[in-house]
């Protein structure tokens, strides 16, 4: 049964007066996970980014809803309590706060309530195991020092300690050697159930090896130029995006 | 986005700090400053003759001296309207249960009997001008500590040690405010640690200025011997009043011979107080002197500890964090002379601005030519959380060795958006965003203090945050 978690209509989306993505129309079903691809600068970072709430980013025209809920006008915290997650291309690093602290911060306020202590620490290091993350990380300061891998882990680390009902994951494999792209992978697989969804921006299929994806989605000149299945990617991979795009035209 | 985000300032919640009683004082003096005035402080405190002497010399230093030229501007503050001797309506007791009602209320709100009973070796409140309680842990007055008021203990058998040391470290010709000082000083403490004694608990004093448009001028005296380890911590507040108050205390350390002192203090005045604070140490051969220090209080602060470091081998460490809001000036910073072969000095401040405050760091690093092998690092950094307000850096070196190894750096910033977005992604609000990045930013500073003061100043912040977005 398709039940709409994410659904975009005739978005147009401008940063400093510079229309950057017009019109897109995308709906994600819950259960589902789509991926996005297409060339560099085509707006797919910028598509999360508006999705999430980044006030960089104007919605100029159209709507966003969440579960039913227009939150086109909702700011980005108010989405993430709502359920949205970003999963960041680069993600930002704050000194003095410990990614513990951090998580429980984040948890307490996307939950509504301070995770009990003992509870928080269970759940913190079983997810760590997950990801093969030291338990030391947690002692350091949001991503400061972190390596490129290392941050992309923490982000996901982020995604399993918040449980999100929608997941937008911008590059979150670009960086990663082949076995940490295996770790964020089975990260994902133990994230994703029926009631959740995932928006994956990649330029690699090794992430999505062992998920079932549903929609592949192709951005370009603005505006999604291409939906298909999961054999999109190997077009893609094999062949660029000269032979997915030339179909279109 | 429809919403539209604007900056404004709020009146912020201090009731922790800002409640008062009424002034109940045994007896005051008129406001402002004449010889008459100081001998009458000078009789209600039974001082000793040379004490006498030696406050109207310092009033007359005091009248010949000008106000400073270079720091935030003292125009608000007229001293014929400063009340300098405020006593209390109770003697000093050593049982909490003896104090009254109103003064011990004003204690126990700011915490501090549960601070004494949880962690700490001894406790000195000072109400205004004189201090109304003093206990010490029996097993550390066993140890031949003595912590107690600077009058006692000039009616006790350390009377001539106190003499000999007594604004020597600072005299009241080092400046007005010291001068000051000297005439009318009243309450504070005198620690004397005996030769190889190590206190392993701190010892603390709370200074609390209740009585509108009054002066406190305390005097601390802290002497520790060779080869022992002292940690005293000092707290202060006082509720807000339309008139200026002033604060023009002393502090004097003598650090022994491998003796180390820390000292530290979370200061958080009102916002009419003038903070006119001078705070030395002079270290002998192998000693060191460790300097924790959080300005959050006070209109306008002048704030600068200076180690003097005279044995060969002395050490000095600054750890110092200053924030600043609207209406407030606060110029604070560190000094230090190195006077001695392989002396060393590491100075590593945050100074933070917002809503047009002014938080300005000056260090000060002197080294003489007989500072062979000596070592500074100097470390300013300040955040500016928006573009009304103004943090500035002011390094002074004078440098007479060649052979030194000196390193200054400082750095300017801003919070990132970048950031606030990032964290706002993650569910939290904007303005705990930002208390999260500001309060990771002092993080370094917290860490050094113990624990009740790194949640006491993390408290701070997040208040001091809370009124910046609207
Ligand atoms: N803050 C900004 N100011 C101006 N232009 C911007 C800004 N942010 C993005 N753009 C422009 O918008 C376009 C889309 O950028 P975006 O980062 O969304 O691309 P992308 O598809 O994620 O690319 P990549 O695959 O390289 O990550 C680019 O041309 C970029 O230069
Ligand atoms: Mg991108």
């Amino acid at each position: 049964m398709n039940c709409p978690l994410l659904e975009l209509r005739d978005l147009q989306v401008a940063v400093e007066e510079k229309i950057i993505l017009d019109p897109i129309d995308l709906t994600i079903n819950k259960g589902e996970v789509h991926v996005l691809m297409g060339p560099n600068g085509a707006g797919k970072s910028t598509l999360a980014a508006a999705i999430m709430g980044d006030p960089r980013f104007t919605v100029t025209r159209g709507t966003v809803t969440l579960d039913g809920e227009d939150i086109t006008d909702t700011a980005a915290d108010a989405r993430a309590r709502k359920g949205v997650f970003l999963s960041f291309q680069a993600p930002e690093e704050i000194p003095g706060v410990t990614l513990e602290n951090f998580l429980r911060t984040a948890q307490g306020a996307v939950r509504g309530e301070q995770p009990k202590v003992m509870a928080f620490r269970r759940e913190l290091k079983k997810q760590m195991d997950l990801l093969g993350m030291d338990g030391a990380y947690a002692e350091r300061y949001l991503n400061v020092g972190f390596s490129g891998g290392e941050k992309k882990k923490a982000e996901i680390l982020q995604l399993l300690m918040l449980q999100p009902k929608l997941a937008l994951l911008d590059e979150t494999d670009s960086g990663l050697d082949v076995d940490a792209v295996k770790t964020v992978t089975q990260g994902i697989r133990a994230y994703h159930n029926a009631e959740n969804a995932l928006l994956i921006i990649t330029h690699n299929a090794k992430i999505l090896e062992g998920l079932d994806v549903d929609r592949v989605h192709v951005l370009d000149q603005h505006r999604i130029v291409r939906t298909g299945g999961p054999e999109l990617i190997r077009e893609i991979t094999e062949g660029g995006f000269g032979s997915v795009l030339s179909e279109e035209a | 986005m429809a919403e539209v985000k604007k900056t404004q300032v709020e009146p912020i919640d201090r009731s922790m700090y800002d409640f008062r009683y009424e002034v109940n004082a045994a007896f005051q003096v008129d406001s402002g400053l004449t010889p008459e005035i100081v001998e009458t402080i000078s009789e209600e405190k039974h001082d000793p003759d040379w004490m006498r002497a030696f406050r109207l010399k310092a009033l007359d230093v005091y009248n010949r001296t000008a106000l400073p030229s270079w720091g935030p501007p003292l125009d608000g503050l007229n001293m014929a309207n400063i009340v300098t001797y405020v006593r209390p309506n109770t003697e000093m007791q050593a049982k909490w249960a003896d104090v009254p009602d109103d003064i011990k209320n004003t204690f126990e709100r700011l915490g501090i009997p549960q601070a004494e009973r949880a962690s700490l070796a001894g406790v000195g409140a000072q109400y205004d001008s004189e201090v109304v309680y003093h206990n010490v842990r029996k097993e550390v007055q066993e140890q031949g500590v003595v912590y107690t008021d600077l009058e006692s203990a000039l009616h006790s058998d350390h009377a001539e040690r106190i003499r000999e040391h007594f604004m020597h470290l600072v005299p009241p010709s080092d400046h007005k405010f010291a001068a000051l000082h000297g005439a009318v000083w009243s309450g504070g403490s005198y620690v004397y640690v005996p030769a190889g004694v190590s206190v392993e608990i701190p010892l603390q004093s709370y200074f609390r200025l209740n009585a509108p448009g009054a002066g406190q001028f305390e005097h601390t005296l802290i002497i520790v011997e060779e080869g022992a380890y002292l940690h005293f911590i000092e707290g202060c507040s006082a509720p807000k009043y339309n008139v200026a108050n002033l604060h023009a205390g002393c502090v004097e350390i003598y650090v022994g011979k491998n003796a180390r002192v820390r000292y530290s203090t979370i200061e958080n005045w009102s916002k009419n107080m003038y903070n006119l604070n001078t705070k030395r140490a002079l270290v002998a051969e192998g000693g060191t002197i460790e300097w924790v220090s959080g300005s959050f209080g006070s209109h306008t602060s002048y704030l600068y500890p200076m180690s003097v470091l005279r044995g060969a081998g002395a050490r000095m460490e600054f750890t110092g964090i200053t924030f600043a809001g609207a209406g407030q000036e606060l110029d604070t910073g560190a000094q230090v002379i190195h006077a001695a072969p392989r002396t060393s000095s590491h100075i590593v401040t945050k100074s933070i601005a917002r809503d047009g405050g002014v938080s300005n760091f000056r260090s000060a690093v002197v080294v003489t030519k007989d500072a062979k092998d000596a070592k500074s690092s100097v470390s300013c950094e300040s955040l500016m959380l928006d573009d009304r307000s103004r943090s500035d850096t002011i390094p002074v070196m004078d440098i007479a060795c060649d052979q030194v190894d000196v390193g200054h750096e400082a750095k300017i910033g801003r919070i990132s958006e970048e950031a606030v977005f990032y964290l706002m992604s993650r569910g939290l609000s904007e303005a705990d965003a930002r208390a999260l990045i500001v309060g990771g930013f002092a993080e370094p500073i917290a860490k050094e203090l113990p624990l009740e003061y790194a949640v006491e100043m993390n408290n701070l912040i997040h208040l001091e945050m809370q009124g910046t977005i609207g």
